[in-house]
């Protein structure tokens, strides 16, 4: 045997080459499978067939993870490692399976925060067991952003998540000097970092850089308002990506960097559509507190709008105009998640179309509280992703509509979007609900929506209000057109 | 400028401008299922953490390794199995229920 070990050993070091190249041919592999399976995602049709795709590129990546480090001695202890996994499967897939689809947004807002978390912890791991001198101006660089951003993304995260659930008002909360105070933080931040490359013993500093991404991801959030909300998650989303191609940057592994600029993309552009569908600018949305004073307003102000009174009618009146109706477009809101109606909209839509009635669905780009996720629900009730449309498609043909039903949609049927120069929603488009011969609007009451805006709308001649919960409505509605 | 960082920026600006391409054409219908797609695409900083568990460092770091493991996975698995569930939900009209 000992006459043997030189050979072995050669055999090693051939092998050790083979095993890097491999690893490293595996980390392509998912890189491109990663890509196509973003690009099978494109289509209903074949989105499946790309989630399956992404996930042998992630087995893949893992095994040439585990692999990369047992071959080059870095992964010697398993304990954790295994029991991490477990734990993580456990909980993740019961994350996967029960959340509710009204839960998504949070659900979403959560996985953003343990992606963060993830990241900033790798980040001062390899700060600790590098840290000091021997770290090059590129790593430093780097695991500083890759802290910073990740704990950004965490504490955000958290931020978001809590004004989903109602933790945390849903409300821009603003004080004096806050935009002034937030860029000296990140001045300050990336001042640090300047100071770590020059010198990175300066543990001190990296703690700081820590501690100051904490407080940014808290304070950055703090002031966005509610109905920003699917903006703040694809900045969320943005962010983290960033994170992870900083990891890629700091641990030189180009499928972090790669998987981490397409995570970062998505988000960007998904929160350009969402800005520009709210017809706001991006910095606006940062900076913006989106509703702030209108809100106060309406706060005051109490419950009715003023003018003239709507015209609120019962259920049987409702359910009369639905059964005369020859085409009815659905305009889902956020208010339809809340009382988990879609399954309820989807009933009243059978015994519309049994009657011979024309049902489709508008769906406005920022209904709910993330991109798409009105699809989603709707998805959920069994509605054909067919009968749904986009605004731009099906806009023009409100006019030649029935019924229009709002069910819990607020402001994205508000006509002083098109109209009102003074409203803060001015100029971002609309559903044209109002156009149809008769709009039915379906509401809890009569306060103003989630941005705390007055809706004409509803005082306009040819709405009818139906007040109360929108699923007991709805199935009343559906009981009502069975006799 | 070190070769590694240039070679990194290649990287990371090929990979945008491929994420571009490919994410603009997504559909708004499929957007909350392209969140958790992305998000679980995210989760390779499993990739990081299971270097940095399984070290032989300290035990804080393999116990901060530990979390970031947890975290990670806990947004692959999820992650990928919502993303799944949400698309199966995706039906066409006239299609198996």
């Amino acid at each position: 045997m000992t006459a043997a070990q030189p050979q072995v050993a050669q055999a090693v070091v051939g092998a050790l080459s083979t095993a890097e190249t491999f690893v490293q041919l595996l980390y392509l592999a998912a890189s491109i499978l990663f890509i196509l399976g973003l690009k099978d995602l494109g289509d209903a049709q074949t989105a499946r067939r790309g989630v399956l795709l992404a996930e042998i590129g992630m087995v893949a990546a893992v095994a040439g993870t585990l692999l990369f480090g047992v071959d080059k001695g870095i992964i010697v202890r398993w304990e954790w490692i295994v029991v991490a996994l477990l734990i993580g499967t456990g909980v993740g897939t019961a994350m996967g399976l029960w959340i509710p689809m009204t839960k998504m947004p949070e659900r979403i807002a959560l996985s953003h925060a343990f992606g963060g978390l993830a990241v900033a912890l790798v980040g001062v791991v390899e700060y600790l067991n590098h840290g000091g001198p021997q770290m090059g101006t590129l790593h430093i660089t780097a695991t500083g952003l890759e802290v910073a951003l990740g704990a950004l993304t965490f504490t955000g995260s958290l931020m978001a998540f809590g004004k989903l659930q109602g933790f945390i008002t849903g409300r821009p909360v603003t004080y004096p000097l806050q935009n002034l105070s937030n860029l000296a933080m990140i001045v300050g931040t990336l001042g640090l970092i300047g100071l770590l490359v020059h010198s990175p013993g300066a543990s001190w500093a990296f703690y700081a850089v820590a501690t100051l991404g904490v407080l940014l991801g808290v304070l950055l959030v703090l002031p966005i308002g509610g109905a920003d909300m699917p903006v703040v998650i694809c900045l969320l989303n943005s962010y983290a990506g960033l994170a992870a191609s900083a990891t890629g940057f700091a641990l030189d592994n180009n499928v972090l960097i790669i998987c981490g600029a397409l995570d970062g993309f998505s988000g960007f552009l998904l929160g350009m559509m969402m800005s520009k569908a709210m017809n706001r600018s991006f910095s606006n949305v940062l900076f913006g507190a989106f509703g702030a004073a209108p809100e106060a307003k309406a706060v005051t102000e109490g419950a009715a709008p003023s003018g003239p009174a709507p015209n609120v009618g019962s259920v049987e009146e409702a359910a009369e105009v639905l059964r005369a109706a020859r085409s009815v477009i659905v305009v889902p809101g956020y208010g339809m998640a809340v009382s988990q109606a879609q399954h309820a909209v989807r009933d009243l839509a059978n015994v519309l179309q049994a009657n011979g009635c024309d049902v489709r669905y508008a769906i406005h780009p920022v209904a709910g509280r993330m991109p798409g996720h009105m699809n989603v629900l709707l998805a959920e009730a069994n509605v054909p992703y067919d009968h749904l449309f986009d605004l731009d498609v099906i806009n023009d043909d409100f006019t030649a509509t029935d019924v229009a039903l709002v069910v819990g949609a607020n402001d994205v049927v508000n006509p002083a979007a098109r109209s009102n120069q003074s409203s803060p929603i001015y100029g971002m488009p609309i559903l044209s609900a109002d156009m149809a011969k008769t709009c039915v609007v379906l509401k809890r009451s009569l306060n103003a929506g989630f941005a705390g805006i007055e809706n004409e709308l509803f005082v306009r001649s040819n709405t009818m209000m139906v007040l109360g919960d929108a699923k007991k409505t709805l199935m009343q509605f559906t009981s009502a057109l069975k006799e | 400028m070190s070769l590694t960082l240039i070679f990194g920026l290649y990287v990371f600006f090929l990979a945008a401008f491929t994420g571009y391409q490919v994410i603009s054409k997504v559909p708004h219908l499929l957007h909350t299922p392209l969140m958790a797609f992305t998000n679980a695409i995210s989760g390779i900083s499993l990739v990081g953490s299971l270097l940095a568990a399984g070290g032989h460092y300290g035990t804080l770091s393999t116990a901060l390794g530990a979390v970031a493991v947890l975290a990670a996975s806990i947004n692959v698995i999820g992650g990928f199995l919502i993303t799944d569930r949400m698309l199966r939900m995706f039906k066409k009209k006239g299609g198996a229920r």
